[in-house]
Formats: C-alpha cells, sequence, structure tokens
C-alpha cells in the first residue's frame, strides 16, 4: 500500500503537479521540507536585525522610507513562510522553539555586521542577488504552500535589489570617500554572499533526493556559477571590483572562473561562530520573551470581548 | 507558552471591485479585528486590495483528496454539459 502511494506521489511530481498539504506524502519529503521552509522563515526574520541597524542613520528620508519599506517586506516574507511550513503540521511555536534553541538555522549571511551604510548597498545587490536567485526556481517547487509564497516572495524582492545596486551606485559616483567605502562594502560582503549557495554539490549530500522531489531545481554550484556571471558584469557598471583576484572569464566554459571558497570560514559560522551569531540569536529571544505579555494581553482581551458579545445576545 | 499560541486565520483578499475574493493565505491573530488589520499589513502592502476576509481555519472544512476520484466522477463523462460538443455547420452565426 505504501508502495503505490509512493509510486502515485512521485508520478505527480514527474508530471509537475503539485503537492498539497491534504496529499499523500512520505514522511522525508515532509521533515526535509519542514527543515527548509522554516530555515528560510528564520532567515528572512533573523535577516532584518543588520538592515534594522540602520534605519536611523539612514542618510536621508528617501532613503530611511525605502529601507522601511525592504524590512517591513522580510517580516511579510517570514509570515507567508512559516504558514507554509505550518501546513505540514508543525506549529509556529515550535519552529520559534527551534530557533531559539538553536536547533534550527538560518542563513549564515546574516551572522556578518554592517559597519557602514555601504552596506546596506552592499545587502540589496550580492545578498538579496544571491537570494533571488536561489529563490526563482523555488517558484516551481512541488509542494505548492511553498512555491505559492515562493512567487509572492519574489515579486517584491526585486525592488529590494534594485534599491541596493542604487545605493552603490550613487556611492560611487561619490567622493572618494564614498567610493572607497563601497568597495569596502563589496570586499567584506562577495565572499560570505558567494557562500550563500550552500556546500559544493559533492558535499551536499541531499541534493539528488531534493531534485527528484522537485523541491530543489538547480545544485549548488550551478546557481553560484550564475550569480558569480551575473555580478562579475554588473560590477562594472558600478566602476568597482569583486575582490577576487581568480576572476577571469573562459571562453572555452562561457562561465567566469573564480577563486577558492574558504569553506573554513563557512563552517565555522555556521557552527555559531560567526561575528554575529549570538547577538543575533539573543536579540530574537529577547523580543519574544519581552513580548510574552503582548501575546498574552491579546488572548485575554478577544477572551474578553467574546463573552460580552454573549452576553449581548443572550 | 503554548496554551497563548493565537489561533490560525485564513485570509480572501478582493484584488480589486467587481472580482471575487480569493485565498491569500494565512496568519495567527487573537481575534477577527487583529486578524484583518495583519493581513492589511502581511497581504496588502502593494495596493493587492480593496476588500479583506478573514475566517478561523479551523471552521474550514475540505474535500478529501484521496476521495477525488470518486467525488468528480459525476461529471466525467458529460461532455455534452459543454458547449463545444455540438457539431454545427459553419453557416451558423452568432452561436
Amino acid at each position: 500500500m505504501e508502495k503505490d502511494f509512493s509510486e502515485i506521489f512521485q508520478s505527480k511530481i514527474d508530471e509537475e503537479l503539485k503537492i498539497e498539504p491534504k496529499d499523500w506524502m512520505p514522511e522525508k519529503y515532509r521533515q526535509t521540507l519542514i527543515r527548509q521552509i522554516s530555515q528560510h522563515a528564520h532567515s528572512e526574520i533573523v535577516g532584518m536585525l543588520p538592515e534594522g541597524n540602520w534605519i536611523s542613520r539612514a542618510p536621508s528620508l528617501r532613503r530611511k522610507a525605502i529601507l522601511l519599506a525592504k524590512v517591513q517586506d522580510e517580516a511579510g516574507h517570514g509570515l507567508y513562510l512559516y504558514s507554509a511550513a505550518e501546513t505540514l503540521g508543525i506549529t509556529r511555536d515550535e519552529m520559534y522553539e527551534q530557533l531559539h534553541s538553536g536547533k534550527a538555522k538560518y542563513s549564515s549571511i546574516f551572522n556578518y555586521p554592517t559597519l557602514s551604510w555601504a552596506d546596506i548597498g552592499a545587502i540589496g545587490w550580492l545578498v538579496d542577488g544571491a537570494a533571488i536567485m536561489n529563490q526563482v526556481p523555488l517558484c516551481r517547487s512541488s509542494y505548492g504552500p511553498y512555491a505559492r509564497a515562493m512567487v509572492r516572495i519574489c515579486k517584491e524582492e526585486s525592488f529590494h535589489q534594485r534599491q541596493g545596486f542604487e545605493i552603490l551606485l550613487t556611492l560611487s559616483k561619490g567622493t572618494e570617500a564614498q567610493k572607497r567605502m563601497a568597495q569596502d562594502a563589496i570586499n567584506r560582503w562577495w565572499w560570505p554572499s558567494v557562500m550563500m549557495f550552500g556546500p559544493k554539490d559533492d558535499e551536499s549530500p541531499n541534493t539528488i533526493q531534493s531534485m527528484q522531489w522537485k523541491i530543489k531545481r538547480f545544485t549548488n554550484d550551478e546557481l553560484r556559477q550564475k550569480f558569480i556571471d551575473v555580478c562579475a558584469e554588473q560590477v562594472k557598471v558600478l566602476g568597482l571590483a569583486l575582490p577576487d583576484p581568480d576572476l577571469k572569464w573562459n571562453e572555452e566554459r562561457k562561465h567566469y572562473d573564480f577563486g577558492k571558497i574558504n569553506w573554513e570560514e563557512f563552517w565555522q559560522v555556521v557552527q555559531g561562530n560567526g561575528p554575529c551569531n549570538k547577538q543575533r540569536l539573543e536579540a530574537r529571544k529577547k523580543a519574544w520573551e519581552e513580548g510574552a505579555w503582548v501575546r498574552e494581553a491579546a488572548v485575554a482581551y478577544a477572551e474578553k470581548r467574546k463573552q460580552k458579545e454573549s452576553l449581548h445576545a443572550a | 507558552m503554548s496554551n497563548t499560541e493565537w489561533p490560525l486565520w485564513e485570509v480572501f483578499i478582493r484584488s480589486k471591485q467587481g472580482l471575487d475574493h480569493k485565498h491569500a493565505g494565512s496568519l495567527h491573530a487573537a481575534d477577527a479585528q487583529m486578524a484583518i488589520e495583519n493581513a492589511r499589513d502581511v497581504y496588502t502592502r502593494r495596493m493587492e486590495g480593496v476588500s479583506i476576509w478573514v475566517v478561523e481555519s479551523k471552521y474550514i472544512h475540505a474535500s478529501n483528496p484521496t476521495e477525488a476520484g470518486e467525488l468528480y466522477d459525476p461529471a466525467n463523462d458529460k461532455a455534452y454539459r459543454h458547449p463545444t460538443f455540438y457539431n454545427l455547420p459553419d453557416e451558423v452565426k452568432h452561436m
């Protein structure tokens, strides 16, 4: 019986039919998706922290309004994704608990600090650029609620990348000091952004299964190469440089060759030893704990109002 | 902790006057009013709606996907319910 179900399941996926919450699915598919979607949701939420750092110090009202809107979008994206994960049978509180206990991960990129205003530009261009590269194929994920959330997210995300590029472009046309600031931000954000696509294909054991289930459409290395190719061209418009002496167009491959990635650093940050891991988690836990009274008060108020209404009705 | 988890609501949005409400997603809120306000912030940040419906998810009843075959079977062999079923000569206009 189980075998029949799993055959029907895989044949639906092969035919590009979506799997919906009440459909039968293998337990491993469910668990993999819960991990993937909740990790993605946590990344959106934690991702608000490095950018939130600059809202009060944005250089103009225009920039401040844009950054506020962007951070608000990240909150929205987190919420779409938490809802999608909940359709798989995990509760919102369980997901928060996994984030706060360190059991669930979020994208390591957010464990780096935002040291100057130019970092907001670099995050938009590079970090959101890499995220979009990852996310566009997820709009075709085999799991319906995730795919629908991703469609919405991708639509909203493209302004994020453009505003970031615009910040860097403005700085690159400014004074020498502004130009240096932009270059410095790119120098610090480039390699962590390249690492956002995850380990190399031969060290990513779940890739084959995830591709078969169509919850992953391209491998980490394929997406990484695509990202590097695009950025290597875009950086020319800025008149700045990517911090990789080995970056070179390879006419034979029709791709850019690039230098060695520091995987030691990647794993260190994943394991909690990045510059801001502790600070980020503590900010999330603090927000959760200090918001407890609000959650309780809202429930109490709703309860009281319901009682009043039923009194009126009687 | 978990006993204060706000209930889940399904959100339906009318994108424009004259169209029907369409499922947009879900969210948590303590009551209906908060659900509508949260829905505005979560699902209509770019003028995606002119009207919002919310309903607590526990009140939604859904058909069972494993019974889809039997459920829709009665309509399966009635092609004559579609206009294309009928062969009419080309001379017949406006029909």
